[in-house]
C-alpha cells in the first residue's frame, strides 16, 4: 500500500542558486503522479528533495515540509531510514556492476544486514516479475553480471531492486529517456501495473508518457509549481497561460 | 484529483511453491533496521584518524630527529652545517663536506638529466608514434620503480669500470686544464655519483613533464598552429610556455629525488668526507654518510651528528618537495597520485 | 595575448622561412635524438641486469642461505624469507591504515581544506628519501633495544601509508557518481555503502595500489640499514636482526668475492620481476577502467 505524499513551502537552494521556490502541493496515495517542465525547472531537484538526496550533494540545501505518510521525512528521521521507504529510479540505469542479477535486486536487503536466504530468494523472484524481467533473467540470476544486460533490461533491474525493499513510494527520474522505444513502452506498462500499489511519482518531459500514465501532473517552471491537476485537465484545458504555452511547445 | 483507490493486491508469483514472502516481512525489518548515524559516525571518525596519520608520520620524523640531534646542536649550533672537520675520534664533526657533495652530485645529475628528460618527453608528447608511445611510456615508468640498490649494483660492475676506463681519461685530457677533473682516476667519486643519479632522476622528470605538458589543452596547441606556425614553434610557444611552471616543478622535483638518493650514491661516491675541485675526486653525501657510518657510531655524540644531518636532509627534501608539487598543481591541477 | 602567439615576424623573403623549417627540423633531431640517447642505454641497462641475473640464478637461489666465504654455491633463500616477513609486517600496518586514510579523502573530506592537505602531505612524504624513516624508527625502537624485524617492518609499513592513501583515493574516485547513488537510493548506511559498493567496484584498482606500493618498498634498503641491519642465518624471530633481499644485495654488491656478486644480480633480478609485474599490472587495470563492463 502506497501512502500520501504532502509538501509544504519547500525550498531547496544549490549553493547560492534558489532552485525551488516555496513549493506546496499533495500528492495522492496509489497513484502515479507526473512532473513535467522544460529543462531546468527544478523538478529532478524536486524528487530528490523527496527522498533526501538532495542533500547529499554538499552544497544542496533544503527548508520546508514534506511529510510521507505521517512522518515528516526531514524533522522526524533520518536519510537513510527515508530512503528505505522512498524507492528511487534514476535517469540512466545503475546496477551495481560487480554484482549479479541476483545480488542487485537483493542488494537493497543484504546491505542492510537481511540474511534469510529463503526470503531473499523469494523477494528477488517477486521484484523482478513485478518489474517484467523475470521471464528473461529467471535462468542467468546468478550467472550474469548486472551490467550485462541491455540498456532496457538494467534499468527493468533498477526496478527490481528499488522494489525489492518494498518501499511506500517510487520517485522515477526520467526513468525511459536513456531508452529506446520498445524499452521505454515496457517501462510505462510496468507503471501502469505498479500503481496500484505504491505510489509513484515520475518526472517526465516526455507530455505524452506523462498523458499515458499518469492520474495528475505538476507542471514545474523555474523553481515554481506553476500548476498541479488531473492529466486530463492539465494537457485538455490547463488553467495557467504558462502551463497552455509548455504543453501547445511553445517554449521548452 | 485524488483518487480514492483503496487497492491492496498482491501480485501472485507464478509456479513458486511456498509461501509468498508477505511485503510486511520486508518491510518491517527494514523499518525496525533504525538509523545508522551512530555506525556512521564511527566509521567517518576511523577513516578520519587513518588520514590523520600522515601527519602523525610527518611529526613523529621531527620529533625523533629533532631529539636524536640535541646533543650536537647544543655544542655546536648553527656553524655545524659550516664546519669542513669530519673527526669522530675528537668529537669534531661538520658536515660541509656532506652539504657540498650532495648539492655538487645533485646538481651535475640535473645538469645531465634535464635537458635529455625534457627532450624525451617532448618526443612522447608531440612527436612520437601511437604504437611506440605506449612501450616507451611503460618502460619509463619501469625505471623509476627499479630499487635503488639495483642501480648501484649496475653502477658498481658496469658504469664505474666504464668511466674508468673510457670517459674520465677522455675528461682529463680535454678539460683537465680547469682543475675540474683532474687528479687520480679511481673511476669512483663525485662524477660517477652525479651520472648515476642523472639516470635515476631522469624517468622521473620525463613522465612528470609529459603529464604537465599534456595538461596543456589543445586549443593552445590549435591556436599557434593556425597563425602558422612549424611544429617547434608550436611547441614552444603552444606547450613548453604554459607548461613552463610545471616543468620547472618536474626538474624540482627530480632535484628533491637526487638530493636524498642513498645507496646507489653510497655506492659509488667514494666516501672520503672533503671537499675538492676535481670531479673526479672520492666525495660524500649526506645519505651516504648515515647509511655507511650510522650503524658504527659508537658514541652519543657521533650519532647525534648523523642524526643531526638526517634532519637537514629531511627538511631540505620537505621544503623541495612541497614547492614541486606546488609548481605542478598549479599547471595539472591536482597531483598526480602515482608518480613521485 | 595574440601577441605573445604570434610566430617571429614573417619578414619578406624566403629565408626568415626557411630558417624557422630549419630550426623546426633541428628540434625534431634533438628530440629524437635525446630519446634514443636515454633510451638506448636505459633498455640496455635493463637488459644487461636481465641477462646478468639470469645466467646467476639457480634454484639453489631459492632454498640456500649463503655458504661461508670461499664456497660456491649457496643461496638468498634467508634474505628472501626475511624480507618477506618485512613485508608482511608492513602491509599488516600500511595497507589498512592507507586504504582507510584514501578513504578519508575520496569520500568523506572530498575537497575540503583537510583532505587537500592530506593529499598535498602524502605526496610531499613519498619524496622523504627513506633513510630518513630508517633513522626515525632507530630511534623509536631500536635504540636501547637491538635490531629487530618489527621495526624494520614498521619503517616500511610507515613507507607504505601515503603512496596506499593516495592511490586508494585515485581509485575511489573513478567510481562513478551514479554507482555510489543508486546504493544511497536504497537507503543503505553510508558506511555499508562505501566499503561493499564504491570500494568493492574499485577493489581491483585498489589491490593493484597496493601491490605497486609493496612492490616499493621491497626494494628499499636504507631504512633497512639500522632497524632490521641483516642476518646471515635463517631468523624468523620479530626481535632479531633479519635479512632482507635489498640489504643483502648491497652488501654482496660492495664484498670483494665473486661469488657473493653472483647472488647479488640474481637477487636484483628477482626484485626487477616484482617491479615489472606491479608496475605492468597497473597500467593494465588502470587502462581497463575500474568498472568490469559498466554502463
Amino acid at each position: 500500500m502506497g501512502v500520501a505524499i504532502e509538501v509544504s513551502d519547500l525550498n531547496a537552494w544549490y549553493g547560492t542558486n534558489h532552485t525551488l521556490q516555496s513549493i506546496s502541493l499533495k500528492i495522492p496515495a496509489n497513484h502515479a503522479t507526473a512532473l513535467i517542465g522544460p529543462s531546468g525547472c527544478g523538478k529532478s531537484t524536486f524528487v530528490r528533495c523527496l527522498n533526501r538526496m538532495h542533500e547529499t550533494n554538499p552544497i544542496g540545501r533544503v527548508t520546508g515540509t514534506v511529510r510521507v505518510g505521517q512522518t515528516d521525512i526531514y524533522a522526524q528521521a533520518s536519510p537513510v531510514e527515508i530512503r528505505r521507504r522512498i524507492g528511487m529510479v534514476f535517469q540512466r540505469p545503475n546496477p551495481f556492476p560487480t554484482m549479479s542479477i541476483y545480488d542487485n535486486v537483493a542488494s537493497g536487503l543484504r546491505l542492510n544486514g537481511f540474511r534469510n536466504r529463503k526470503v531473499l530468494d523469494e523477494v528477488v523472484e517477486r521484484s523482478l516479475q513485478q518489474a517484467a524481467l523475470w521471464e528473461e533473467v529467471k535462468n542467468d540470476l546468478k550467472k550474469k553480471s548486472g551490467a550485462s544486460l541491455s540498456g532496457g533490461q538494467q534499468q527493468r533491474l533498477c526496478i527490481a531492486r528499488a522494489l525489492a525493499v518494498d518501499p511506500e513510494v517510487m520517485l522515477m527520474d526520467e526513468p525511459a529517456s536513456a531508452l529506446d522505444p520498445v524499452s521505454t513502452a515496457k517501462i510505462e506498462d510496468l507503471i501502469f501495473q505498479l500503481k496500484s500499489q505504491y505510489t509513484i511519482v515520475i518526472v517526465t518531459h516526455n507530455m505524452q508518457q506523462a498523458a499515458r500514465v499518469a492520474e495528475n501532473t505538476g507542471f514545474f517552471l523555474n523553481g515554481k509549481l506553476v500548476e498541479f491537476d488531473a492529466t486530463h485537465k492539465i494537457f485538455t484545458n490547463p488553467t495557467d497561460k504558462r502551463t497552455e504555452d509548455y504543453i501547445t511547445g511553445r517554449f521548452g | 484529483m485524488a483518487g480514492q483507490a483503496d487497492v491492496n493486491q498482491r501480485p501472485e508469483s507464478n509456479g513458486s511453491a511456498g509461501a509468498e514472502p508477505s511485503p510486511s516481512t520486508v518491510r518491517s525489518y527494514l523499518l525496525n533496521c533504525g538509523s545508522s548515524a551512530l555506525a556512521d559516525r564511527a566509521f567517518s571518525g576511523l577513516m578520519l584518524v587513518c588520514a590523520l596519520s600522515i601527519f602523525a608520520i610527518v611529526l613523529l620524523i621531527l620529533v625523533e630527529l629533532i631529539s636524536g640531534s640535541k646533543l650536537t646542536i647544543q655544542k655546536f649550533g648553527l656553524p655545524f652545517f659550516f664546519g669542513s672537520a669530519w673527526d669522530p675520534v675528537n668529537g669534531n664533526f661538520g658536515a660541509m663536506p656532506f652539504i657540498y657533495g650532495t648539492v655538487v652530485s645533485s646538481i651535475l645529475a640535473l645538469i645531465i638529466a634535464v635537458p635529455l628528460a625534457v627532450g624525451v618527453a617532448i618526443f612522447l608528447t608531440e612527436m612520437c608514434p601511437d604504437w611506440l608511445r605506449g612501450f616507451l611510456a611503460f618502460f619509463t615508468e619501469l625505471l623509476a620503480a627499479i630499487p635503488s640498490v639495483v642501480y648501484g649494483l649496475w653502477a658498481v660492475f658496469v658504469l664505474v669500470p666504464l668511466l674508468r676506463q673510457y670517459v674520465d681519461p677522455f675528461l682529463i685530457k680535454t678539460l683537465g686544464w680547469s682543475g675540474i677533473f683532474a687528479g687520480p682516476n679511481y673511476g669512483i667519486g663525485m662524477f660517477a655519483a652525479g651520472v648515476i643519479l642523472s639516470v635515476m632522476i631522469l624517468p622521473i622528470i620525463s613522465s612528470l613533464t609529459r603529464e604537465v605538458m599534456s595538461a596543456v589543452p589543445h586549443a593552445q596547441r590549435e591556436a599557434v598552429l593556425a597563425l602558422g606556425a612549424t611544429r617547434w614553434e608550436m611547441i614552444r610557444m603552444g606547450v613548453l610556455r604554459n607548461a613552463r611552471i610545471g616543468i620547472v616543478g618536474a626538474v624540482i622535483l627530480g632535484l628533491g629525488r637526487a638530493l636524498g638518493e642513498t645507496m646507489a650514491v653510497t655506492m659509488v661516491i667514494g666516501n672520503r668526507p672533503e671537499i675538492v675541485r676535481s670531479l673526479l675526486a672520492p666525495a660524500y653525501s649526506m645519505a651516504s654518510v648515515i647509511a655507511n657510518e650510522f650503524s658504527e657510531a659508537s658514541d652519543p655524540l657521533y650519532l647525534s651528528a648523523l642524526i643531526e644531518i638526517g634532519l637537514a636532509l629531511f627538511i631540505v627534501t620537505i621544503i623541495v618537495n612541497a614547492l614541486a608539487r606546488v609548481l605542478v598543481w598549479a599547471v595539472t591541477r591536482g597531483a598526480p597520485a602515482r608518480g613521485t | 595575448m595574440a601577441s605573445t602567439l604570434m610566430p617571429p615576424p614573417l619578414r619578406a623573403g624566403a629565408s626568415n622561412r626557411f630558417l624557422r623549417v630549419v630550426v623546426n627540423h633541428l628540434a625534431t633531431a634533438a628530440a629524437v635524438g635525446s630519446t634514443i640517447l636515454v633510451m638506448a642505454p636505459l633498455i640496455a641497462i635493463f637488459a644487461y641486469l636481465l641477462f646478468k641475473g639470469a645466467s646467476s640464478l639457480n634454484l639453489a637461489f631459492f632454498t640456500q642461505i649463503p655458504k661461508p666465504v670461499g664456497e660456491t654455491g649457496g643461496g638468498m633463500a634467508n634474505s628472501i624469507l626475511g624480507s618477506g616477513i618485512l613485508l608482511a609486517i608492513a602491509s599488516l600496518m600500511g595497507v589498512p591504515i592507507g586504504i582507510a586514510g584514501g578513504i578519508y579523502i575520496a569520500e568523506f573530506g572530498r575537497n575540503g581544506r583537510l583532505a587537500n592537505m592530506v593529499r598535498f602531505t602524502a605526496d610531499v612524504l613519498n619524496g622523504v628519501p627513506s633513510i630518513v624513516m630508517g633513522i626515525t624508527i632507530y630511534t623509536l625502537l631500536v635504540a636501547g633495544r637491538g635490531f629487530s624485524a618489527l621495526s624494520g617492518g614498521v619503517a616500511l609499513g610507515i613507507m607504505m601509508i601515503p603512496t596506499i592513501t593516495r592511490t586508494t583515493e585515485e581509485m575511489l574516485l573513478m567510481v562513478p557518481l551514479n554507482v555510489r547513488e543508486a546504493a544511497l537510493g536504497l537507503g543503505v548506511p553510508n558506511w555499508r555503502s562505501v566499503l561493499s559498493i564504491t570500494l568493492r567496484t574499485a577493489s581491483p584498482g585498489v589491490i593493484t595500489g597496493c601491490m605497486l606500493a609493496f612492490a616499493r618498498v621491497a626494494g628499499e634498503t636504507a631504512p633497512l640499514l639500522f632497524t632490521a641491519f641483516g642476518n646471515q642465518y635463517w631468523s624468523t624471530s620479530l626481535n632479531q636482526p633479519i635479512a632482507a633481499l635489498p640489504l643483502q644485495i648491497y652488501v654482496y654488491a660492495l664484498s670483494p668475492y665473486d661469488e657473493w656478486h653472483r647472488l647479488a644480480w640474481a637477487g636484483a633480478l628477482v626484485l626487477i620481476v616484482l617491479i615489472v609485474v606491479s608496475v605492468a599490472l597497473v597500467r593494465y587495470v588502470a587502462g581497463r577502467g575500474v568498472l568490469k563492463g559498466a554502463s
